[in-house]
């Protein structure tokens, strides 16, 4: 595959026109990145009045803290359900929508409509359907059987988590999916449909191999997502209960920087969270990019 | 015609300041009908004289706003008046440099000020070891006994005679069952409730170096028989569904609003929430405590915030900030907050005020709250003073609900809490060491 090149007859004239992303991202993520770092090298009060140089002390903490390292085990899990539950549930419902003719820009509408919602309201959303004794669905599972109870049932409050944040993630993903299934050829499938191919062999045969840039992009958009943008979810449902059973690592990380006023702690926590996903994201285009097919 | 308009408004915002009064700002974590009774206080004090204007800010819960506080003092835009609750006492002393000591407040706006005035058991808990005040108690609350008597009733349990002490509350809990309640007893703030008030209340120590007032070195010591022993008893009621765990933080209180639970510790500001949403017969007990440990039942340990002055600001604005906090002392507006949410009265002339008044004969079990916190207090009960404190609540919290859902013995849970909360009090020690 030839490259297309575009060429500058000037030197400067390329570097001018990043400058403002380049500004941004400087403003943005290398900034505070950096000051994540130094922080997490300090040991001050939560006032800022005295600080002190405590080398890596402050991470040497965190890895002698059982329970934190627990919650590592409490993260994969809670963002490998919230990937693939996420992934699945919004190409199935982009599948569906995209064969919908009559009254698509309402079903389409009401599927994006979740990802307007901040993250903490979907836990107080969540939260409301599932509490006990007002809530709906707790009274309808009570109802049939299932005495639900997610302060003291850990499986009950993971589920609660991973529902509200799948929920939130899956319009986005959705939008994703249904616009790659818009871009595939319609003459692919119609030559498969003539061959005798069945709507299911279509599916895995063609659709999906074709979407795999679309489905790899959202991966790796999505497993940010479960690191990073979740902890509003869990302080407004669990609090990372019962015990330290959904505690994940960024609720951690907001919990003790912003409640509970130890900045240097959370600054060494966001710097690990920094390098998980880097690691993570470095891994997936090293293996999983192999798979995808452009 | 825009141009013009602009310029008026320029001149108009230019000028307008140095006429108007010296505003302050006073962010605090009231909400609900605690957030009227805010407002009304700024409203009243605002119309009782010209030169200051308090402008309340609701900031979010309490840790919310000691971090809002916290991020502005650090960008240099922080509040007068910041409400801070009792579990951030200890940083807001440790960080000399970032508050004035309300003494020193009132004494600079020459307010005539008597830190006698004041009820010992609350103002102590403000007040450095060398006799000064540090800062306002505005709204302390401790925890006490609800119960539902309408449930009592249906119970046949005596609605006039609440149990007193745990093994009472256990038969009471058994009964309330038998007739059909789902949620017998819970608890707000367990750590609160059910390690530090209990600690003071049966005259033992949470801490050691007398709660953490002793100084930065103090350690947990919650892990006593008599805790365990507590604890193991909780343990079973929750085994039998007489406890049930309705959360962390005072996430409690609905359930008792909404006449889910019938018997129910927690704070006794809870009173103007039930007052006014409650629609059952209403009580209030003293706290349960059990009858063979000598010198219980002592004392409670207070709750609730007090408000800290920031550094930084002007001269003037100082002197509205005494002037302030003197206008909440006046024993009228002290007595009518006290008795409008349930808190403690500031001052022991609003407590007379208010007893006179009768408000306590009609209004039965209102004066629980205040009889348990005058009693004499001992070095062990004076309440608990403790650095990361937030953490070491988190702390029980997990190690509790280790212990609800049978997965902890409560000794070894209460091992654990010790240990790990010990980490936090190491730490604050060593980054408040200057």
């Amino acid at each position: 595959m030839t490259e297309k090149r575009v060429r500058f007859k000037s030197a400067w004239l390329p570097w001018v026109l990043v400058a403002p992303q380049m500004a941004i991202v400087l403003v943005f993520f290398f900034w505070p990145a950096g000051q994540a770092l130094v922080q997490s090298l300090l040991q001050q009060d939560a006032f800022g009045m005295s600080s002190e140089f405590v080398g890596l002390e402050n991470f040497r903490r965190l890895f002698n803290d059982p329970s934190y390292l627990e919650s590592f085990k409490t993260t994969a899990l809670f963002s490998a359900l919230v990937a693939v539950l996420g992934l699945s549930i919004a190409l199935l419902l982009a599948v569906m929508a995209n064969r919908v003719i009559r009254g698509s820009g309402l079903y389409r509408m009401l599927l994006i409509w979740p990802y307007a919602v901040a993250p903490v309201v979907a836990g107080v959303l969540w939260l409301m359907m599932f509490a006990s004794p007002y809530g709906v669905v707790a009274y309808f599972l009570r109802y049939i059987g299932i005495p639900w109870d997610h302060l003291l049932n850990a499986n009950h409050a993971m589920a609660l988590i991973v529902m509200a944040a799948v929920w939130k993630q899956i319009s986005y993903n959705f939008l994703f999916f249904l616009a790659g299934l818009q871009s595939i050829p319609q003459s692919l499938i119609e030559a498969a449909t003539i061959d005798g191919a069945t709507p299911w062999r279509r599916f895995w045969g063609i659709v999906f191999p074709l979407l795999s840039p679309t489905t790899f992009f959202l991966l790796v958009i999505n497993v940010i997502y479960a690191f990073f943008d979740t902890f509003a979810i869990v302080d407004a449902t669990t609090h990372g209960g019962p015990g330290k059973e959904t505690a994940i690592l960024v609720y951690k990380v907001y919990y003790d920087g912003f409640k509970a006023l130890d900045i240097n702690g959370s600054a060494a926590q966001s710097v690990i969270l920094m390098g998980i996903v880097i690691a993570l994201t470095v891994v997936q285009f090293r293996f999983v990019e192999k798979k995808v097919q452009y | 015609m825009k141009l013009k308009f602009a310029a008026v408004a320029m001149a108009a915002a230019f000028t307008l300041p140095a006429v108007a009064q010296t505003e302050i700002q006073w962010w605090h974590s009231m909400g609900g009908a605690l957030g009227e009774w805010v407002n009304d206080l700024a409203k009243d004090f605002n119309a009782s004289q010209k030169d200051y204007r308090i402008v309340p800010t609701f900031k979010g819960s309490y840790d919310e706003s000691m971090t809002a506080a916290i991020a502005a003092f650090r960008s240099g835009n922080a509040p007068h008046i910041l409400q801070v609750f009792e579990v951030g006492t200890a940083t807001m002393m440790a960080a000399k440099g970032a508050v004035v000591p309300v003494g020193k407040v009132m004494q600079d706006a020459g307010v005539k000020f008597d830190s006698d005035a004041y009820v010992p058991a609350v103002a102590g808990y403000y007040t450095a070891p060398n006799g000064q005040m540090l800062s306002f108690p505005f709204n302390s609350s401790t925890p006490v006994f609800h119960y539902n008597k309408d449930a009592f009733k249906a119970a046949g349990l005596d609605p006039e005679k609440p149990p007193t002490t745990w093994p009472e509350v256990a038969l009471a809990a058994a009964k309330l069952k038998a007739s059909g309640h789902k949620c017998p007893f819970t608890t707000a703030w367990v750590s609160w409730t059910q390690l530090e008030s209990f600690s003071a209340w049966h005259n033992v120590l949470y801490a050691t170096k007398n709660n953490g007032f002793g100084g930065l070195d103090a350690r947990l010591a919650f892990n006593s028989p008599l805790h365990v022993r507590h604890i193991d008893n909780l343990a079973n009621m929750a085994k039998n569904g007489l406890f049930v765990y309705k959360g962390r933080g005072n996430a409690a209180d609905a359930t008792f609003v909404s006449g889910e639970c019938a018997m129910f510790t927690g704070t006794s500001a809870v009173y103007g929430n039930v007052k006014r949403n409650g629609k059952f017969g209403y009580g209030i007990g003293t706290l349960p405590y059990y009858p063979d440990v000598p010198g219980a039942p002592q004392n409670t340990v207070i709750g609730g915030a007090s408000l800290w002055v920031m550094s930084g600001k002007k001269p003037d604005e100082y002197k509205g900030v005494g002037q302030f906090f003197a206008y909440l002392s006046q024993p009228e507006v002290a007595a009518k907050s006290h008795q409008r949410t349930g808190y403690l009265p500031v001052t022991k002339a609003s407590f007379e005020i208010t007893d006179k008044s009768g408000f306590y004969k009609q209004n039965p079990g209102t004066d629980v709250s205040v009889t348990q916190m005058i009693r004499k207090t001992t070095d062990k009960s004076r309440g608990v003073r403790l650095g990361n404190f937030v953490q070491i609540r988190a702390i029980v919290d997990e190690e509790m609900e280790q212990v609800w859902r049978g997965a902890k013995q409560p000794k070894e849970a209460l091992d654990a809490a010790v240990q790990r909360g010990n980490e936090q009090l190491e730490r604050f020690q060593k980054a408040n060491k200057g």
